[in-house]
């Protein structure tokens, strides 16, 4: 990488005008290049800039454990990356459907979530005069050919579930191509978090993602402590990386869970969904609600727990954990189970590179990253949870990882737990610096979340971008489902099991 | 042991999870915010407490009429940290009401969800079938309401389960501030159901648009969709399984009055 980038740390503030301004054709080199030597795209947004728009980068390099920051300004257009950097091809349709830059080339340029644009006098998609949902204006890619068939689900589908549109161009049960169609869940929160941080910020970040509310609530704060310049007490700290395991424990354990209901295997089904409870329950015992809302604030945490709350705590993780063994045991040691996992959705290891997969559906195919380790920031900097990895990329890695994962954070919150630092766990965090700009990584459940936040000459929110790991891994899902049978669906869907309204924002 | 002897032995010392509720208790943690307990006499009278709301829940503050809309609470607890004394959340987890106005609460007396009329129970009191419809929720209420159904919870003893199709549904339950690219969606569901049929709305987004309120892509909730009549509203961010099931059976007539059934879980011990 060249020198014409700025290098930050994860959770590392610095000056927003020392973000370089290339020009167009620097600045996509130096992403082709990065890309090419094994860096990721972790966010790459666009914002308004006069009557331009100004395009932000962030490259993480998960070896070196550093990010590059660089920007440039286009018009109405600029070249498409896509073709040759697959991980991009969502971020240019955002960029397109949000501020009007066509990304000349795109290989497939489609809308992303029907969300009106962020600034006045664009219309992408031709719809403003014609405001209309979503799947009857819709350009789907079809096979043609005979007995070639489409099978069309949603948005309202099966189980109690967010919605999609997911469509199969299939042959009897052979699945040529998957296409999923989002933005059904799209409720405008990046423009409600401009101008902020106000009363309102907090629980809208933790709305993002309901399953995800603590990740990205410590995203948040990570986030605003950085642009005040405050660190938080190391009582906080700690309990803020309980709690983020304890939503990694909760939602592994619920998804092995849901796994074996969709084979068909209902112990474990039963159990797994009893024993998640006893993880989200541990949450609302620290803060009295199951999903962590109200516990993660700028300046620390809201609730304490005495050591000996902490030990019965920790004694509950233990004892539920133990029973997570056997329910997982039951489910893994089934040889019709396994008959039923293996070697269905694969995602090979070329194919989660070159689309950017993170979380457990990238170390399913042997892909070791994970922002605790390699942009460890908070408790993570100095007690570490080891990373796991499968390798054959299919339901069974994806599950096996989950299950692999979540012994290794249940360990961790139970150490923590019975040997808590004293001191406070909150103190006032003043408010942020003006004219700043930080990138804040957490290993949320389903993978990296990104907040790249830029405040304003006054310390408001200038630009807000949320990144949710499903941004990354829904084409992953599309892949996997290549040449599978249709009835795989359901099964292949969970062991992704992404987030809508992450991606819809 | 391996196969079917291995799964009996695990199960017999996994043992009974479903919860005493609704002949004994159920188990709440210390923490758990439920219906709240307002004093408008009391400290600074709930002022800090409504200044700092994300959602503009607490109304008149100070005033004898003082008011907490729970249709829009998100049950963060912040008022009570910034106005103590003044308002307080207790665990009741009864927080669900037949009319939107219901939900606004000034924390006198228990909010307890009238029953149908006999012809209406007669139709689904014996047997309830749901077909749940997220417009734009996060996944909260939606996790919670498929918790309602796990062996913990187990809504299906009371004959209530979630179907997957609209046309075998007896009512919808609908999450979510119901986002624009919803909207017709929800609408094509409601009319694909047949009468007579139930609506719930689950969750602040639901009832109020919660913490996206007056965001221009969403409708403010089901409020925002005259269209579709709601039988009853259940406030949470998102409801406890506890909270969405008690609402219905009182919806139903099959839990009555103003029993209690509270317990605690010996982990977080007050004070």
């Amino acid at each position: 990488m060249t020198t014409r980038v700025l290098q930050a740390w994860n959770g590392e503030a610095v000056d927003r005008g020392d973000v370089p301004v290339l020009p167009v054709e620097e600045f996509q080199q130096i992403v082709a290049d990065a890309v090419t030597s094994g860096a990721r795209v972790s966010s790459l947004a666009g914002r308004a800039d006069g009557d331009r728009t100004r395009v932000t980068a962030v490259l993480a390099d998960d070896a070196l454990g550093r990010l590059s920051l660089l920007s440039t300004r286009v018009g109405s257009s600029w070249p498409s990356l896509a073709a040759e950097c697959p991980s991009v091809q969502a971020f240019e349709r955002e960029i397109f459907e949000q501020f009007g830059v066509r990304p000349e080339g795109h290989p497939w340029l489609k809308p992303l979530r029907f969300e009106p644009p962020h600034v006045p006098g664009i219309d992408p998609w031709g719809r403003i005069a014609r405001p209309s949902t979503i799947p009857g204006d819709y350009p789907f890619f079809r096979v043609e050919g005979e007995e070639v068939h489409e099978v069309a689900v949603g948005p309202v589908h099966a189980g109690v579930i967010e919605p999609g549109h997911f469509r199969f161009q299939c042959h009897g049960e052979h699945v040529f191509t998957l296409e999923i169609v989002l933005g059904y869940q799209h409720r405008g929160v990046e423009p409600l978090l401009l101008g902020g941080p106000d009363r309102r910020t907090v629980t809208l970040v933790e709305s993002v993602a309901g399953d995800t509310s603590v990740g990205n609530a410590i995203a948040h704060a990570n986030a605003v402590e950085a642009l005040a310049d405050y660190q938080i007490p190391a009582r906080a700290s700690v309990l803020r990386g309980v709690a983020l395991e304890l939503e990694r424990l909760a939602n592994h354990v619920g998804d092995l869970g849901m796994l074996a209901g969709d084979v068909g295997f209902l112990p474990t089904a039963s159990y797994c969904g009893a024993l998640r409870a006893d993880f989200l329950n541990s949450l609302a015992e620290i803060c009295g609600n199951r999903f962590g809302r109200g516990l993660v604030v700028p300046g620390g945490i809201r609730f304490d727990l005495d050591a000996a709350a902490a030990g019965r705590l920790a004694d509950k993780v233990q004892k539920a954990w133990e029973q997570v063994e056997g329910a997982s045991r039951l489910f893994f040691e089934s040889p019709s189970v396994r008959n039923r996992l293996d070697g269905t959705g694969v995602v090979s290891r070329e194919t989660c590179t070159e689309l950017g997969l993170v979380g457990p559906a990238a170390r399913a195919c042997g892909v070791s990253r994970d922002v605790r380790r390699d942009h460890a920031t908070g408790v993570f900097r100095f007690l570490h949870i080891p990373t796991v990895t499968g390798e054959t990329g299919d339901v069974f890695a994806r599950a096996w990882v989950r299950r692999l994962e979540a012994e290794r954070s249940a360990e961790f919150v139970m150490r923590q737990l019975r040997s808590l630092p004293g001191g406070p766990v909150r103190a006032p965090c003043p408010p942020p610096r003006p004219d700043r700009l930080v990138v804040s990584l957490v290993e949320g459940w389903r993978g990296e979340l990104c907040h790249v936040v830029e405040t304003d000459e006054t310390g408001r929110f200038a630009r807000y971008k949320l990144v949710d790991p499903s941004f990354h891994n829904w084409m992953g899902l599309a892949m996997a489902l290549r040449s599978e049978q249709i009835s795989d669906f359901p099964l292949c869907n969970k062991s992704f099991n992404l987030s809508y309204c992450g991606h819809d924002l | 042991m391996d196969g079917i002897p291995g799964i009996l032995q695990f199960r017999a010392g996994f043992g009974r999870q479903t919860v005493a509720y609704p002949e004994g208790p159920a188990r709440f943690p210390e923490r758990f915010r439920g219906l709240p307990v307002l004093d408008p006499s009391a400290g600074d009278g709930g002022r800090a407490g409504a200044a700092v709301c994300p959602t503009d829940a607490v109304r008149d503050p100070g005033a004898p009429g003082m008011t907490i809309d729970l249709g829009r609470c998100t049950f963060c607890g912040l008022c009570e940290e910034a106005s103590p004394g003044a308002i307080r959340f207790t665990r009741d987890y009864r927080i669900s009401g037949r009319t939107r106005e219901e939900l606004r609460v000034d924390g006198r007396a228990p909010l307890l969800a009238a029953k149908l009329d006999e012809k209406a129970r007669s139709l689904f009191g014996r047997s309830l079938r749901l077909r749940q419809v997220s417009a734009a929720g996060c996944n909260g209420c939606e996790a919670e309401l498929n918790a309602s159904g796990n062996i913990q919870f187990d809504m299906s003893r009371f004959g209530v389960a979630f179907v997957a199709s609209p046309r075998h549904a007896d009512g919808l339950v609908v999450t979510g501030p119901v986002s624009a690219n919803m909207r017709e969606a929800l609408l094509r569901t409601w009319e694909a159901t047949p009468a007579p049929r139930l609506v719930i709305a689950v969750g602040a987004c639901a009832c109020s648009g919660g913490i996206f309120r007056d965001s221009p892509v969403q409708s403010n909730g089901m409020p925002g969709v005259p269209e579709i009549p709601v039988d009853l509203w259940v406030a949470g961010c998102p409801p406890h399984p506890i909270t969405f099931i008690d609402g219905v059976l009182r919806l139903l007539g099959r839990v009555e009055g103003d029993r209690l059934q509270l317990a605690g879980t010996g982990i977080v011990e007050a004070g």
